[in-house]
C-alpha cells in the first residue's frame, strides 16, 4: 500500500521525531528501544522518543516507503527474538538527504540574515 | 506495568496489536531509570504521552481509511455515485416530510404554555353541520358560568378596506376581544393591546398592527402609534404594533381590530359567527372542561329548547384542532417518504452485499498480508460512514429543496408565522437509518466474507452462498412491494383528481373574469347609493369591445362555500335538528348568464324586481328537488330567512361547497330587494364579465371604470372564473404531484434494484451457464432461466404490495373522492408497471447471460 514512488520533497519538511529516526538507521538496522537510545545519545540526551511517538512515527514512516521491516537478524547473541527490526530504504535516505539539504538551505539563509554566529 | 498495559487500550487494536509488546518492553526499561520521586513525574508523563500519541494513532487510522475509502470509492465511481445518490433520495425525502409533520403537528405554539390553549366549538349532533363557531349570547352564557377557564376570549375574520395610508387596500384581519392577546401570553413590541374600553361600542375606533404591515405601510416608523387610518370608512387610531412573525389566528391576519357587540347581537342564538379560544386554569384537564361546557349547554338547551335542542360544546386542545384532511395529507406524504426511505435503504443494503461479495477476494488478501479483523473492520465502518455522510449532505440539500414544495401541501395548516426550516435533529434520523443500513450490509458481511480467508482466496467469488441470496432477494421483493404502494396510491389519486376534474361547476368558467370590490359600511348603507354604483360599473363594463354580459353577486361560488339562509315551507313540519337551509345570494339581473348558470324555468332576477314589488327568488334545481319533487314551483311561495319569497324561476344546480362536497340548494335574490343597511354583509361584491376577448386586457379598463365609479374604492382579488376552479383541485395537484415524485422515484430504484440484483446473479452464475450451454442448453433457455428468476421475485413483490396498497387505499379514503381503494384500473396498471419494469430491469443481464461463452467461462 506503499505510495508510488513520490518526489522525496513531497514529504518535506519533516517532522523532527522522523528525521532523527532516519538517522538512528542511517548506519544500521536497529530495533525500536535502540533507535530511542541512539536519539538519545545524538542529540546529549536532549530528545527522549517515546514509544508512542516512535512508534506512530515508524507506522507512518512504514506506510511512505522510508523504512522497512527487516528479516535479516543481526549476529544471534544480539539478536533478541522478539523484536523487530528496521531498515532504512533507498527512498528513505533519499528523503533523509533532501530534508538535510532543506536544512542546510535555510540554516544559510539564517546566516546571511546575521541570525548564525560563525563564518561569513 | 498491568496498568500500562491498561493504558495501551487507549491505541487503535491494530496498532496495540503490532506494536504493544514492544511497547510495554520500552516501558520496563524507562521505568526502571527512575526511582523515588522521580516514579510519580514519570507516570504523569506517561500517562499524558499515552493519551495524546493514542489520540493521535486514531486519528492516523481515520486519515489512512478515508483515503483508502475515497481511492476504493473512486475506483468504483458507478457504486459510489449510485450509493450516495439512493441514499440522499431516501434521507432527502424522509426529512423533508417528517419536518413539515413536526412544524404542523408536534412543534409547539409559540405561545405561553401553549398546552393549556383551547378552541371552544358549538356542536349541532345529527346536522350535516359538524363544528360550529359560537353566536354571541351562548358565548355570553358558555363564559359566565364556565369556571373551567381563566380566560376565555372570541374573535371574528374581518376583510377591511384600508384607507389612509397611500393606495387604499384590502387587508385580512380579525375582530378580537380584550382577551385573546393576553391569553395567548403575546405582548405587543409597540405600543399596547386592546383593553375592556376599546370595545365598548361608543369608543372610538382603534387598531394593532401586525409587524409586516406595519413595516409595508409605515417602513418601521415608531412614530406610528397614534396615526389614524380608515377602515371601511372609518376613522381607527394606531394602537399596537405586534412582534414580528406573530400571526393569529393563521398566517393571512395583518391586523386586529376590537371585536364589539350591540344589543341586538345578543338576540340570535343561532347567529354562529365567533371563533371561541381560552386559557385552561392551571390543572384543569381537557376532559375537565369538556364536561363542564357539555354540562353547561345541557341547561342551555333545556332553558331555550326551541333554538337550542341537541346543542352542544367541543373543547379541544389549540394544537390538536387540525382539520382531519390535513393530518391525513400529512400522514400519506409521510407514509410515501417512509416508503421511499424503505427502498432507498432496501436498495443501498443490495448494493452493499453485492460490493461486499465481490470484494471477499480483496479482503481475504488483506487479512493474509497480517490486516487483523479489528482493522478490516475499522476501515469498513469509515467507508460505510463516508457513504452516509455524503448521502446525508445531499439528503439535506434535496429536503431543503422539498420542504417548501412539500408546504405547498397544507397551506393553511401552517399557521405559526415563518416557513418551516429543516432541523438538524430531524436530519439525524435517516442518516442514522442510512448508517446503520450501510454497517448491517457493507461492513458486516464483508467481515463475514474475510473471515473465511483461504476458501474466500480459493474461490474468490464464485459462489453466492443461499443464505445472502436468498436475503437480496427478499429486498429487492420489499422494493417492489413498496413500489406497487406508492404506484397504487399516486395512480388512485390520479383518478380521484380526473373524477373531480369531470364533475361540472355548474357554470361555464371559461371567457369570465371576476374582481371583488367589497362596498365598505357605513358610506354605503343607502340601498340607492349601492344601485347607482353597480349600475355605474355594470353599464360601462358592459361597453368595453368583446363584453357580452357583467354582473354582481354577493359571493362567486367555491370563493365562499357558506351564506346559508334558514328555509321554511308552508305546511312542511319544522324540525330544529334537521335545519332546512339554503345558500342566499344577492345577484343583479344579468348574473346567470354572465356566469352561464343555464335557465331551466320561468325567468331571472329582472331590474323591475324593486323592494316595493313581491320579493322574489330564483331557485336552483336542487332547491325544487328538496321541497317539490315533481311539482311546478313556478308562484311558489316559502319562507328565507323569516320572510317570504314567491319562486319566479328555476337554473341550474351550482356547487357552491366546491367540486368535492355537496352544496346547499341555491336561492338567488334580488340586489334591489335589500334595503337600507340591510344584510351589509350579503351586499353583492363580486363582479363577473363575460367577454370573448382576452379576459386579462380587461383588467385596466375594469379598474378605471371601478375608480371613476369612486375613488377610494379598492380592488381585490383579480381571477377568471377558470383560476378559482382550478384553485378547487390546486392542493390536490400539489400533492398529486409530490406523490408522483415518490413514486417515480421509488419506481426507478426498484428497477435498479431488480437489475443490481440479477446482474450480479448473472455475473456469479457465469460458470453454472457455461456448463449448461456447454452441454448444449440453447440460449432461449437461458434467457428464460433469468427471465423467470425475475418474474418471480416480481411477482412475491406484486402479491405483498397488492395487499398493502390495499390497506393504503381504504385508510385514505377520505382523499379518494368517491374512487374505491380497489380501483380495478389503478391496480392493474400499476401491477403491470412493475412488471414492466422488472422485464426492463432484467433485460441486460439476461442479455448477458446468453452471450456467456462457454469455452471462456469453464477457463
Amino acid at each position: 500500500m506503499a505510495a508510488q514512488t513520490p518526489s522525496p520533497d513531497s514529504l518535506l519538511p519533516l517532522p523532527p521525531a522522523t528525521f532523527h529516526i532516519l538517522m538512528a538507521l542511517a548506519s544500521e538496522d536497529r530495533h525500536g528501544y535502540a533507535i530511542i537510545q541512539d536519539v538519545a545519545a545524538r542529540t546529549d540526551g536532549a530528545l527522549k522518543l517515546s514509544a508512542g511517538t516512535l512508534y506512530r512515527s515508524i507506522q507512518r514512516m512504514l506506510e511512505q516507503g522510508l523504512l522497512v521491516e527487516t528479516r535479516d537478524r543481526p549476529a544471534p547473541e544480539e539478536d533478541d527474538e522478539r523484536r523487530r527490526y528496521y531498515r532504512i530504504t533507498p527512498f528513505g535516505s533519499s528523503v533523509a538527504r533532501a530534508e538535510a539539504r532543506r536544512l542546510t538551505q535555510l540554516v544559510r539563509l539564517a546566516r546571511a540574515s546575521g541570525f548564525v554566529p560563525g563564518r561569513a | 506495568m498491568h496498568f500500562y498495559g491498561l493504558l495501551l487500550h487507549v491505541y487503535p487494536a491494530s496498532f496495540r496489536a503490532e506494536y504493544g509488546e514492544e511497547m510495554r518492553a520500552i516501558f520496563a526499561r524507562a521505568r526502571e531509570e527512575n526511582r523515588g520521586f522521580h516514579v510519580v513525574v514519570f507516570w504523569v508523563a506517561t500517562v499524558f504521552e499515552v493519551l495524546s500519541n493514542g489520540l493521535a494513532a486514531h486519528w492516523d487510522v481515520l486519515n489512512q481509511d478515508l483515503r483508502y475509502s475515497a481511492r476504493t470509492l473512486a475506483r468504483a465511481p458507478g457504486f459510489a455515485f449510485t450509493a450516495v445518490t439512493v441514499a440522499a433520495l431516501g434521507i432527502g425525502g424522509a426529512t423533508a416530510a417528517y419536518t413539515l409533520i413536526d412544524y404542523v403537528l408536534i412543534r409547539p405554539l409559540p405561545f405561553t404554555e401553549p398546552n393549556r390553549l383551547v378552541n371552544i366549538w358549538e356542536t349541532v349532533p345529527s346536522s350535516h353541520l359538524g363544528e360550529l363557531e359560537l353566536s354571541p349570547p351562548n358565548y355570553r352564557d358558555y363564559r359566565k358560568a364556565a369556571t373551567s377557564f381563566s380566560s376565555f376570549g372570541v374573535f371574528a375574520g374581518v376583510a377591511a378596506n384600508l384607507t389612509g395610508a397611500g393606495e387604499p387596500q384590502r387587508v385580512l384581519g380579525d375582530a378580537f376581544t380584550s382577551e385573546i392577546f393576553p391569553l395567548l401570553g403575546v405582548h405587543p413590541v409597540l405600543g399596547r393591546v386592546f383593553s375592556a374600553e376599546d370595545l365598548k361600542d361608543s369608543a372610538l375606533g382603534t387598531l394593532v398592527l401586525s409587524y409586516s404591515l406595519w413595516q409595508e405601510l409605515f417602513g418601521g416608523d415608531r412614530d406610528v402609534l397614534g396615526r389614524k387610518v380608515e377602515i371601511d370608512g372609518i376613522p381607527h387610531t394606531i394602537i399596537g404594533v405586534m412582534p414580528a412573525g406573530f400571526s393569529f389566528p393563521d398566517r393571512d391576519a395583518e391586523l386586529w381590530v376590537p371585536l364589539r357587540f350591540a344589543p341586538i347581537d345578543f338576540t340570535d342564538r343561532t347567529n354562529w359567527y365567533l371563533h371561541g379560544v381560552a386559557r385552561l386554569k392551571p390543572g384543569i384537564s381537557v376532559s375537565q372542561a369538556q364536561a363542564e361546557m357539555t354540562g353547561i349547554a345541557a341547561r342551555l338547551a333545556r332553558a331555550d329548547p326551541k333554538e337550542l335542542a341537541n346543542i352542544g360544546a367541543h373543547v379541544v386542545r389549540l394544537r390538536d384542532d387540525i382539520s382531519p384532511r390535513t393530518r391525513l395529507l400529512l400522514e400519506a406524504l409521510m407514509g410515501a417518504a417512509l416508503c421511499l426511505l424503505l427502498i432507498a435503504c432496501a436498495n443501498l443494503a443490495n448494493l452493499l452485499l453485492a460490493r461486499a461479495l465481490a470484494r471477499r477476494g480483496e479482503l481475504a488478501i488483506r487479512s493474509a498480508l497480517g490486516a487483523g479483523p479489528e482493522r478490516l473492520a475499522r476501515q469498513m465502518l469509515t467507508e460505510s460512514l463516508l457513504l452516509s455522510l455524503a448521502g446525508g449532505l445531499l439528503g439535506g440539500l434535496i429536503a431543503y429543496v422539498a420542504v417548501p414544495l412539500f408546504a405547498r401541501l397544507v397551506p393553511n395548516a401552517l399557521p405559526w408565522g415563518e416557513a418551516p426550516s429543516i432541523d438538524t435533529r430531524v436530519l439525524a434520523f435517516p442518516v442514522l437509518l442510512t448508517l446503520i443500513t450501510g454497517i448491517a450490509f457493507g461492513a458486516v458481511p464483508a467481515l463475514r466474507a474475510g473471515h473465511g480467508s483461504e476458501d474466500a482466496l480459493r474461490d474468490n467469488a464464485r459462489s453466492g452462498g443461499g443464505r445472502r441470496e436468498r436475503l437480496r432477494s427478499a429486498l429487492v421483493i420489499a422494493e417492489i412491494a413498496a413500489c406497487v404502494v406508492l404506484l397504487v396510491s399516486s395512480g388512485l389519486l390520479i383518478r380521484a383528481l380526473s373524477r373531480i376534474r369531470g364533475r361540472d361547476p355548474g357554470f361555464r368558467p371559461d371567457h369570465a373574469l371576476t374582481l371583488r370590490t367589497m362596498l365598505p359600511f357605513p358610506k354605503y348603507d343607502k340601498a340607492e347609493t349601492r344601485r347607482t354604483f353597480y349600475n355605474r360599473v355594470l353599464s360601462s363594463a358592459r361597453q368595453l369591445p368583446g363584453v357580452t354580459s357583467a354582473a354582481y353577486t354577493s359571493f362567486l361560488p367555491m370563493v365562499m362555500r357558506g351564506g346559508v339562509w334558514h328555509v321554511e315551507i308552508p305546511g312542511r313540519p319544522q324540525d330544529v335538528a334537521h335545519q332546512e337551509s339554503a345558500s342566499a345570494r344577492f345577484v343583479t339581473p344579468d348574473y346567470f348568464v354572465a356566469m352561464g348558470i343555464p335557465f331551466l324555468m320561468g325567468r331571472g332576477i329582472q331590474e323591475s324586481d324593486t323592494r316595493e314589488k313581491p320579493w322574489v327568488a330564483v331557485v336552483s334545481q336542487s332547491f325544487v328537488d328538496h321541497y317539490w319533487p315533481g311539482e311546478n314551483p313556478l308562484g311558489r311561495r316559502f319562507k328565507f330567512n323569516f320572510l317570504d319569497h314567491v319562486v319566479v324561476g328555476v337554473v341550474g344546480n351550482v356547487r357552491v361547497r366546491g367540486l368535492e362536497r355537496a352544496s346547499e340548494p341555491q336561492v338567488y335574490l334580488s340586489y334591489q330587494q335589500a334595503g337600507d343597511a340591510e344584510w351589509s354583509w350579503y351586499a353583492p361584491k363580486d363582479l363577473v364579465v363575460r367577454s370573448s376577448g382576452n379576459l386579462l386586457a380587461l383588467v385596466p379598463a375594469l379598474r378605471r371604470i371601478i375608480h371613476d365609479a369612486d375613488p377610494e374604492q379598492p380592488i381585490a382579488d383579480v381571477q377568471t372564473l377558470n383560476d378559482i376552479l382550478e384553485d378547487e383541485t390546486g392542493a390536490r395537484t400539489v400533492q398529486l404531484r409530490i406523490l408522483g415524485i415518490f413514486a417515480s422515484a421509488a419506481f426507478f430504484l426498484a428497477a435498479f434494484g431488480i437489475h443490481g440484483l440479477l446482474a450480479f446473479a448473472v455475473s456469479q452464475r457465469t460458470q453454472e451457464i457455461g456448463v449448461r450451454m456447454a452441454l448444449g442448453a440453447r440460449s432461449s433457455a437461458i434467457l428464460g432461466m433469468i427471465l423467470k428468476r425475475a418474474l418471480i421475485l416480481a411477482a412475491a413483490g406484486v402479491v405483498i404490495g397488492t395487499a398493502l396498497a390495499f390497506a393504503a387505499g381504504q385508510s385514505m379514503r377520505a382523499l379518494l373522492a368517491g374512487v374505491s381503494p380497489a380501483d380495478a384500473l389503478t391496480f392493474a396498471a400499476a401491477v403491470g408497471l412493475c412488471f414492466a419494469m422488472t422485464l426492463a430491469g432484467s433485460l441486460l443481464p439476461a442479455r448477458r447471460a446468453t452471450r456467456v461463452d462457454p469455452v471462456i467461462a469453464l477457463r
